[in-house]
Formats: C-alpha cells, structure tokens, sequence
C-alpha cells in the first residue's frame, strides 16, 4: 500500500534492466519500500541490476531492507504475460507502482531494409506493452488502488521520417495507455503516461543528441512528482510539452523540412 | 431475526481515505443492519472485510482497497441504559454525540471521550481511544463490561473481560480485524452537572509544562496541554495547559444551575467543499494561529465553568474542518515515549520546531498506565499528536526521522492515526504483535478480515484463496 505521503511498499518494473526503469525504481524507494521487482529478459543483467540497486539503497543508513527480485519475462511472449504477473502479484502482494520500461530504439535504415526486424521491434514496443499493459490493468483494478507508469516518446507526439517505425509504434502505446488510464477511472487505479524526449543512455549511446535531451534520473524525478501529484501526462523535460505543441499543428511541408534527423 | 437479508443500501463501489483525505482506494461499502451483518460477511469476496464507523481514523485504518466496507447503520441496536448500574448497553454504530445527547441529561457521561464526538462505539473500542483522563481513568476498553463480536465464520459470541478475555482484549484496540463488534456494554460515570470546572495556565516553555503536568496531573480527571511547535529557543514547547473536573452543582451560578444537565452541542459553521488545492494552513496561517492561541490566553485562570462541547470537542463546532489541508489532505502523527525519555521528547519538538513545519493542531498528554490489550496504544509516558500538510515535501524525512527516535526510546504510534510509518516500526515499537496475531489467526485462519492499514502494516495476513 502507499502510505500517506505517497511513498511506495511494492514496485515493479517490466523491462528492468532498462536505465530508465531502474532510474525510476530508484527515486520511488524509500524507507517504506518493501520489494522492487525487476522483470526482464535477460535475468543475468538483471541480477546485476539488482545487485546495484540494492547497494543504492543500502548505502543510505534510513533504508530497512529492500528485498529486490529478477523474474524473467520477455515482452515479445505475450502468452506467458498473464502468468508472470501473477506469480509477481502471489510473491509481493498488492503492486503498488508497476513501470513498464521495456522497448526498442532499432535503427530505421536496418528497418526499412528489414521488415521483418520492424515487426519485431512493433511487436516489443507495442503489442508486448499492450498485453503485459492489461493484465497489470485488471490486477490494479481488483486491487481498488495502484499506478501504471508506461514509458511512451515524444517520439509518438508527431512521428518523424527518421525513426518513424519506433515513434509509431510510441504513438500507438501513447494512444493505448491514456485510452486504459481513462477506462480504469473510478476504480482506485490509474495510469501516469510519461512522455521522455532523447535520454542518454545505452539505447541511444552513439547518437547525436536532440534538442532538450535528459537523462534518465532527471525522467525519474519527474516520474516522482508527476505520482505525487496525481497526474496523467507527464513530460521529461516539461518544456517539451509546449515544443510538441507547437511541432504538433506544423502543416507537413513544414514539419519535413525540419532538421530533426 | 429476517428470512430475507435487509442491505439497506447496496453494495456502492466508492472512493475512500480517512480523517486526514490521504491515499484514497476504492472498495465497495455495504450498510446493513447488525442482524444481516452475518450474511453479507460470510459472503464477502476475495480481498475481505473490514467494518468502518465514521471514518475519523485519520490514515487507512477504516477502507479495504478492492474489498468489502461494512458500515452498520445505527439504527439498529438501540440504546438501553441502566441507571441503576451506571451502565449503558449501545449498538456499535452509535456515535459518542447520540449517545451524550442521551446519558448526560440523565446524569451520565461517556467514560472517555476523544477530542471529537463523531466516533462510533465500535470504532472507540477498536482503537482503544484514550482522552483527557487516561492519567486516571485509563483508555476506552476498561470501561467495556461485554460486547458481541461478529466472527469471520458468521457467528456472534458474546466476549469480555471474564469471558474469552483473550479475545476479548485482543478486539480492544485491535482495529477491527478480530471481527465486527455489533453492540457493548458500556460503563459510565456519573456526573452532577453538564459542565466543567477548568483551570487555565500558559506556559511560557517545555520544561516547565512538563514539570507542572507531572506535579499537577494527579489533582484532576482531566489534563491536557496544547503545545506551540512551531515556536523555538527560549519559547520551545511553550503551551497552553488546561486541567478540568466536571463542575459540581454548588459550582454553578443560578442560571445554569436550573438546568445543570442540559446538553446542546451544535455544529457553528463548516468548512465548504472548495477549499484551494494547497489548503490554508502553511507557515503564516499557522503562526498567527499559534501567536494568537497562546497570547490570549490568561496567564492562569481558574475556576472557569464550560460545556462539555467547548471543553472537549471544540473543534466539532466547525464541520469538515480536514478541507482546510486542501486536496492533497494532512498526516496526524501521534506517537509516546515512556516516562524516563524527556529528553528524546525535547529533542523531537526541537526537530518539528526548527523543520520549518507549518503546525497549528499539537497536543501533549500524561498517559497512565497501560490496559491488557496487546496493541491498545497508551502506556504511562507522554504522548504527543501535531498535525502536518501531506504537501510538505519534507515531510517524509522528518517523519523517518522522528520514528527512529521514538522508536530509540521504547515508545511506539497510534495506529488510529497512523499513515506514514512501516511495519518494522510496528513491530518493535508492539513487542506483543505476535501475541495478538496468534489470536487473530485463531478467529481469522482464513484471513477474511482486511484493511489497508493491516495490509499496509502487516498486522494480518493476506486472505487465504478459498477456491476449490
């Protein structure tokens, strides 16, 4: 349960081997925190993750323990999803706040060479949220109380030519996430869609850097006050809020003429 | 008894939080009468039940997020005093201010009485509630003689301090989830008059509030201070200290003596629903109270007759009062050390007072002695409560901060109140948990008793799955 000034007793993050999702875990862990869970595929690095992030908040003398799990789960599974959410949910008991992380920059040159590849990247970011996105959904709905934190793009605000297959599929988890925010009102739970614009980390190692780039403790902490607050939408840096709004309603002769790479 | 079960209103999936309007969940609340309480528990799903009164327990104490919320309408279980035996027999819905309007024209009145009269029988007994006369009178649960107790396999007993006493004090502060209490019996004090005899002293620090509390306490049944938080160095812990007795009838002058038992408390005014988002208590508002508060009181005043609302319940004359935190709503906090640990008492006042805490609510008390209840909260020591905005940011540390002291000195928090500490604070600061949990699993093996503070704190242990 979350206490009376908002700290969180269970997290879990699907996608936890991601710098993002485990920048968040580590801002929401306070002493109340009991369990961090980290669901990823690759459970290996998701051990290490763990290992770090448990000497994160060792290190501080206020923390009680932190129990912090690896439960493997593959995103592109979506067979095995309702299962893997169960046995999280039967270990730590009610999820107070479930991240999902998880997702794939890709390259949109390898993509338009390789179809295939675009499916498999669509499929994680999108089909993979959208599966994991309900069962948690329906836990938190039988739960009366919990917060869905799903990690969508600026990407997916007005999608680019160069990397229009990831921002698509961005825009249709945005789409996805406020649709099932607005479905669970009244029930206790809801959804907080956090909108990042380029964040340095491994996923973007290499790239040059937008306008506005963050990184991603700077994104935790606006995950925190956005939870705190109450809110729905949230911007990482907020400034982007007003840029998109602005790249939103450019006519499209505009818009593609913009040096956005 | 009914052939058919009697909802008085259907199940209704709702939007709760306590006193202070933290950490709302939704669960669905069901008010039936104490007869049909029995069927609607005996079917309740999965996440579990857990009675709620009022709702004045200021953190998660009285919801069940994606559970069942009983709520007993109090038209059931009547109200039968024995004026012979000074005892009243009261169905667990009733409110402490029906029941006034009752007994003290009678000659009566509540053996302990909170700061509010919107609390209900059952939830008294709960919580175990403690007032101004714990220094001589001990909390609510000692005055209990019986009561019955709807158990989570649908059956009534009859408990008390003879009868399944384990049981019995196990229920007594245990935060309804031994079972829903459906009526008790209740024993009450006699008083001449309907008022109170009071003194009035202004304290100009802590020390000397504490000196006087501990020379002075013992002459009355009532004592309580109200202590300035946010006032520092030479005024630390300055206060306004009233002792109290009910007023005997040659204490009156003749007008209120031709009615020496008249009783009519009534609401002033009420806080509107639209307060501004970030509520109007903060660190002016709040200063200015406290200047205000402690500057107009006399230095000391004695002999001064007043009304039982004035004197216990003062803030019942302004409704919805909590709106005045905002949306984002206030955390009570109120913990006690033992006697023997002024100095981490002294030490905490000067963290809340230096903190930049905006604080106006803050009161100390001398607490007697203990009852047998394993989780009843009072114990001989000093208790202090002070109310915080849930929007302060600092908020967090500093409560951390100050369980860690409290917790050094043996003392421990009132789960009442409670919405911001942690399961290990619980269990250090009740080494008899698990003595009450060993008699909760016996009454609840399937753990169909469930709040989100027995959740949150771990008092109980999640709902069996009883599919088959």
């Amino acid at each position: 349960m979350q206490n009376a000034l908002g700290e969180i007793q269970t997290i879990a993050v699907f996608g936890g081997t991601s710098e993002i999702g485990l920048a968040i875990a580590r801002r929401l862990i306070t002493p109340s925190t009991r369990t961090v869970v980290l669901a990823c595929r690759d459970v290996d690095a998701g051990a290490r993750a763990a290992a770090d992030l448990g000497r994160d908040a060792g290190t501080d003398p206020v923390m009680e323990a932190v129990t912090i799990e690896v439960v493997a789960f593959d995103a592109a599974d979506t067979d095995s999803h309702l299962q893997v959410v169960a046995e999280i949910a039967d270990t730590v008991g009610d999820l107070d706040v479930v991240v999902l992380a998880f997702g794939v920059l890709g390259d949109q040159a390898e993509f338009d060479a390789d179809p295939a590849a675009a499916v498999g990247a669509v499929h994680v970011n999108y089909t993979g949220a959208v599966s994991v996105g309900l069962v948690v959904a329906d836990v938190l709905r039988r739960q009366g109380h919990g917060r869905l934190v799903v990690l969508s793009s600026v990407a997916g605000e007005r999608v680019r030519k160069a990397n229009f297959v990831y921002g698509s599929s961005k825009a249709g988890l945005d789409g996805f996430a406020q649709g099932l925010g607005d479905s669970l009102e009244g029930s206790g739970a809801s959804v907080l869609v956090v909108r990042p614009g380029f964040v340095h980390s491994r996923m973007t190692e290499g790239l040059a850097a937008a306008p506005f780039a963050t990184d991603p403790d700077s994104v935790a902490e606006v995950v925190a006050r956005g939870l705190r607050q109450g809110r729905r939408t949230v911007w990482a840096p907020g400034v982007l809020r007003y840029v998109f709004m602005v790249l939103r309603h450019l006519p499209g002769a505009v818009y593609r003429r913009l040096p956005l790479g | 008894m009914s052939d058919t079960l009697r909802i008085v209103r259907p199940s209704l999936t709702t939007r709760l939080t306590g006193w202070g309007r933290t950490a709302p969940v939704v669960g669905d609340v069901v008010e039936v009468t104490a007869a049909d309480a029995s069927a609607v528990v005996v079917d309740a799903p999965g996440r579990g039940v857990i009675a709620r009164g009022l709702g004045r327990s200021y953190g998660d104490a009285a919801q069940n997020a994606g559970g069942q919320v009983l709520r007993l309408c109090d038209a059931t279980g009547g109200m039968v005093l024995d004026a012979q035996a000074g005892t009243v027999t009261v169905g667990a819905g009733i409110d402490i201010d029906r029941l006034l309007r009752v007994i003290v024209p009678a000659g009566f009145f509540v053996p302990v009485t909170p700061g509010t009269r919107f609390v209900t029988i059952g939830g008294a007994i709960a919580s175990d509630i403690h007032g101004k006369n714990h220094h001589v009178d001990g909390s609510f649960g000692r005055h209990v003689r019986r009561m019955s107790l709807l158990l989570a396999d649908g059956s009534v007993v009859e408990i008390s301090p003879d009868s399944d006493a384990e049981l019995f004090w196990a229920t007594v502060g245990g935060m309804g989830l031994t079972g829903v209490i459906l009526d008790a019996t209740i024993a009450l004090l006699p008083i001449e008059t309907s008022r109170l005899a009071v003194e009035t002293r202004r304290v100009a620090d802590l020390d000397t509030l504490l000196t006087l509390m501990s020379e002075g306490d013992h002459l009355y049944r009532y004592s309580v201070a109200w202590i300035d938080l946010m006032a520092t160095g030479a005024s630390l812990g300055r206060s306004v200290l009233t002792w109290g007795d009910h007023a005997r009838l040659d204490q009156l002058d003749d007008r209120t003596a031709a009615d020496p038992l008249a009783f009519g408390a009534r609401q002033l005014v009420a806080v509107p629903p639209l307060v501004p988002t970030p509520g109007v208590v903060n660190r002016l508002t709040a200063g200015v109270f406290n200047e205000f508060w402690y500057w107009s009181t006399p230095r000391h005043r004695v002999d001064e007759i007043q009304t039982i609302p004035a004197y216990f319940h003062p803030l019942d004359a302004v409704g919805s009062w909590n709106r005045l935190y905002g949306r984002r709503g206030f955390v009570q906090y109120q913990f006690m050390v033992p006697f023997g640990a002024e100095g981490t008492l002294r030490t905490v006042v000067e963290r809340i007072a230096t903190s930049g805490a905006s604080t106006s609510l803050n009161v100390l008390k001398r607490f007697g002695a203990a009852n047998p209840a394993p989780l009843s909260f009072p114990r001989a020591g000093w208790t202090l409560t002070l109310d915080l905005p849930a929007s302060w940011r600092p908020m967090a540390d500093l409560m951390h901060e100050l369980d860690r002291l409290v917790l050094g000195a043996g003392g421990r928090h009132y789960l009442s109140k409670d919405a911001v500490t942690t399961p290990d604070s619980i269990r250090r600061g009740y080494p008899r948990l698990p003595e009450w949990q060993a008699v909760q699993r016996r009454v609840d093996p399937n753990g169909r008793w469930q709040s989100d503070l027995g959740r949150r704190l771990e008092l109980v242990d999640p709902p069996r799955s009883e599919q088959t």
